[in-house]
């Protein structure tokens, strides 16, 4: 159905002479409307936007979710606890470890156990690594989206580094089932921490080698400086988290103001663009805060390495209960994940081994609300640059 | 101004709106949480604990429906004061299968559109308010509500075998 | 079978084979695949294209619309949002069209087969499969195997022959189940797979 706009072509005359005059008539428009797939190379998955422009303007974007729904929480109240791990692992695919780890918080909450330290620093290693890795693909896919190919070839060879060194610890690339309720699957093979530490050393020279094909590029700047700004007030009601609320200026990060695991003894800052090169809010900002979280988590890896207790008679099953039946109680667990907050807000009715109600909170999800917001008034083209600026994963956004 | 406790909240709400509005506290070790009992002083309820100075709860971080599998629907709204006091209550509302209508807090924080649209998808909770609302993740012609209790899986949708 | 290169060359640079080994040669050759990312398996996908398993150098490259691909890799779970969808880009692509299903969402609902209502049990309730690469998510050397299944594929069509008869010439060369599934080994004794089960239950409660 096309609407026409609210206004009347009008014709006008002016004079620029003595005889010479110009006569300008307006063009009669109508909205147009297109649909942005499910099937499309930058929509970062199966997520269709249904645009309404004005020629090449936006006028209207409504995204449709649910293509990918898969029913997380009607099999969180299926299986028991522990069985209900690789399932969080499937739902933000890309950052496995950081879904794990929230959703084993909210159970150890619930069963008022104690985790032992050395672990807390494994699961903190594993997290980070995942943060850089998740990170990695939101930038390559990013430059991608934005036409830059070679970007994507560098990130990808340094992601396989990482999926290499996890698949050494656990067994698989990319999910896990690693962190269990109260301890972690296996442990860290002799080397491991070496092989953490050298990666840490190689790596560093790579991120600016990274930033430099992206952020030093004058095009890659003119698509995203300026597109798509978010004001702080309208993200914090619109319940954003994560680098979108980072990168509108809001100092708040999860690891920071509310701590979980061994956050608390670790020195990291928390990453605010500046608005030297861009302007607060918008998609470069955002793109930014990734980055340089980057060097962030290489900074708490290091510490880890270097703090984590040795143990040589360590069983990482030591905590792990046999049979996982807690009290009646609910709770709500969150942690900071690479895209936001990823809550689960459990119920437990105290009588069974399954969860009476798992609901997952998922960062992406509330993130991808604001796209009707930012996509107004843009044109076609920058909603690409918007959408990649948000980060979404759509196995989190429809659970 | 400091950052409260759930007993103060829970005070201050009481002062304003009455203690027959809501219930007492739940002050649980996991999620301290409160009821509210009256549903038509839900929503100014909610404008109170967003614009108050002393709550300023300008975060709605979860928005949860449930069905408590004895004729009861609930949903649970977990609240933070992000920006000013960083402190958190949660809240509950109820309501029964028959009758489920809940008032919308959408035009409060605005991140509750979409998780109301999907509570009314999965749970099948009708928030009275709320400017669109229709099913999110599962298609438009689906039957029924999934996440009740007593859902059965349709067999067939659009000539494709549903269950294995 | 000798590849075409090493066919001996006789005087003049004239080299001799079918056309139908020819035709085949280059079609496997250039495999433009559909790039159908839908979940995990979407990823394992994008590191298999990216710099370490490098799919470029078997010709393998990714096109976005379908009208231009020849095969299409169905990564990642469908679900009944996408069903139709997937049916429709499927009619798009133009003969010869081969299909690859990815990981075992694809091939069978994967992990979701018992409490997935949404979630579509097998990508091929909705359009036929010819290859099926399993794995949650499968790495990329499994990936590249599958798809040298479909240039064994190709390898074997032949003008005449239709699909079914060139998929079934591919069987004859595979291992039966039962050779490749030791039954007898001890661990595999008591355990009677969950459909089976219930099945029986079925059955049992009908006739009682």
């Amino acid at each position: 159905m096309a609407e026409t706009i609210e206004h009347t072509p009008k014709t006008r005359l002016s004079q620029v002479g003595a005889n010479q005059y110009i006569v300008e008539k307006d063009l009669e428009t109508e909205y147009m409307t297109i649909n942005m797939g499910p099937q499309h190379p930058s929509t970062h998955g199966v997520l269709r936007v249904e645009l309404v422009t004005d020629g090449e303007v936006v006028v209207k974007a409504t995204p449709y979710l649910g293509y990918l729904h898969r029913c997380f929480e009607k099999h969180a109240e299926a299986l028991d606890y522990q069985q209900v791990i690789p399932y969080t692992d499937r739902m933000d695919y890309l950052a496995a470890m950081n879904t794990e780890h929230a959703y084993v918080m909210a159970i150890e909450k619930l069963l008022n156990i104690e985790v032992p330290r050395r672990i807390e620093f494994m699961r903190v290693i594993v997290a980070e690594l995942q943060r850089i890795a998740s990170h990695q693909v939101a930038i390559a896919t990013y430059g991608l989206d934005i036409g830059a190919f070679t970007p994507f070839l560098h990130i990808m060879r340094d992601r396989e580094h990482i999926l290499t060194l996890l698949e050494w610890l656990c067994g698989a690339r990319m999910l896990y089932n690693y962190i269990w309720v109260g301890g972690v699957s296996h442990n860290f093979p002799p080397k491991f921490k070496q092989r953490v530490a050298e990666f840490v050393k190689y790596y560093k020279p790579k991120v600016d080698e990274m930033m430099a094909l992206l952020t030093e590029n004058e095009l890659f700047i003119e698509r995203t400086r300026g597109v798509g700004i978010l004001p702080a007030d309208v993200a914090i009601n619109y319940g954003c988290s994560g680098p979108m609320l980072r990168g509108s200026g809001v100092k708040w990060d999860l690891r920071k103001n509310d701590p979980y695991s061994i956050y608390p003894e670790l020195e990291f800052d928390v990453v605010v663009p500046d608005g030297k090169l861009s302007i607060i809010g918008d998609s470069l900002s955002r793109h930014l805060v990734r980055c340089y979280e980057i060097y962030e988590s290489l900074k708490i890896i290091q510490q880890c390495i270097d703090k984590m207790p040795e143990d040589p008679n360590f069983d990482p099953h030591a905590a792990v209960p046999k049979r996982i039946k807690p009290p009646a109680g609910e709770v709500y667990a969150r942690g900071e994940n690479p895209r936001g907050e990823v809550g689960f807000y459990v119920i437990s009715d105290g009588k069974s081994t399954k969860p009476f109600r798992c609901k997952a909170r998922s960062g992406c999800f509330v993130n991808l609300s604001v796209l009707p917001e930012l996509a107004k008034g843009n044109l076609i083209s920058d909603v690409v640059a918007i959408l990649g600026s948000i980060d979404i994963v759509l196995g989190e956004v429809d659970r | 101004m400091p950052k409260l406790t759930p007993e103060q909240i829970h005070a201050i709400i009481r002062e304003e709106f009455g203690t027959e509005a809501v219930s007492d506290l739940d002050n649980s070790r996991t999620m301290p949480n409160f009821t509210v009992l009256d549903h038509s002083l839900w929503q100014p309820i909610a404008y109170f604990m967003r614009t108050d100075e002393r709550l300023k709860f300008d975060y709605l971080a979860c928005l949860s429906g449930v069905d408590y599998n004895d004729g009861t629907l609930g949903v649970v709204y977990n609240l933070e004061s992000l920006a000013a006091y960083q402190h958190k209550i949660a809240v509950k509302l109820k309501c029964t299968k028959e009758k489920n209508v809940v008032p919308s807090v959408a035009e409060i924080w605005r991140t509750a559109e979409w998780h109301e649209r999907e509570a009314y998808d999965l749970v099948g909770i009708i928030f009275d308010g709320h400017p669109d609302l229709r099913r999110i993740l599962c298609p438009e012609d689906w039957e029924g509500h999934p996440l009740r209790k007593d859902y059965k899986v349709q067999e067939y949708y659009h000539g494709i075998k549903v269950p294995y | 079978m000798p590849s075409l290169l090493d066919a001996k060359i006789s005087h003049g640079g004239v080299i001799v084979t079918k056309v139908e080994d020819l035709l085949n040669w280059s079609r496997l050759s250039s495999l433009w695949p559909m790039s159908f990312g839908l979940a995990c398996c979407a990823i394992e996908m994008m590191a298999t294209n990216a710099s370490n398993y490098d799919l470029e150098r078997f010709g393998i490259f990714p096109r976005s619309s379908p009208r231009q691909s020849d095969l299409m890799i169905v990564a990642g779970t469908v679900t009944f949002k996408m069903a139709e969808r997937v049916k429709r880009l499927y009619d798009q692509m133009s003969e010869p069209r081969y299909v690859l299903s990815m990981g075992s969402c694809a091939n069978c609902g994967g992990p979701y087969w018992e409490h997935g209502y949404h979630v579509v049990k097998g990508v091929d309730r909705i359009i036929p499969v010819d290859v099926y690469v399993p794995g949650c998510p499968p790495r990329p050397e499994a990936l590249i195997g599958g798809l040298m299944k479909i240039q064994e594929l190709i390898r074997h069509e032949r003008l005449g022959l239709s699909r079914k008869e060139a998929l079934q010439k591919i069987a004859a060369k595979t291992a039966p189940a039962e050779e490749v599934i030791i039954a007898a080994h001890p661990f595999n004794a008591n355990v009677k797979p969950t459909v089976v089960e219930r099945q029986e239950k079925e059955t049992e409660e009908a006739t009682a």
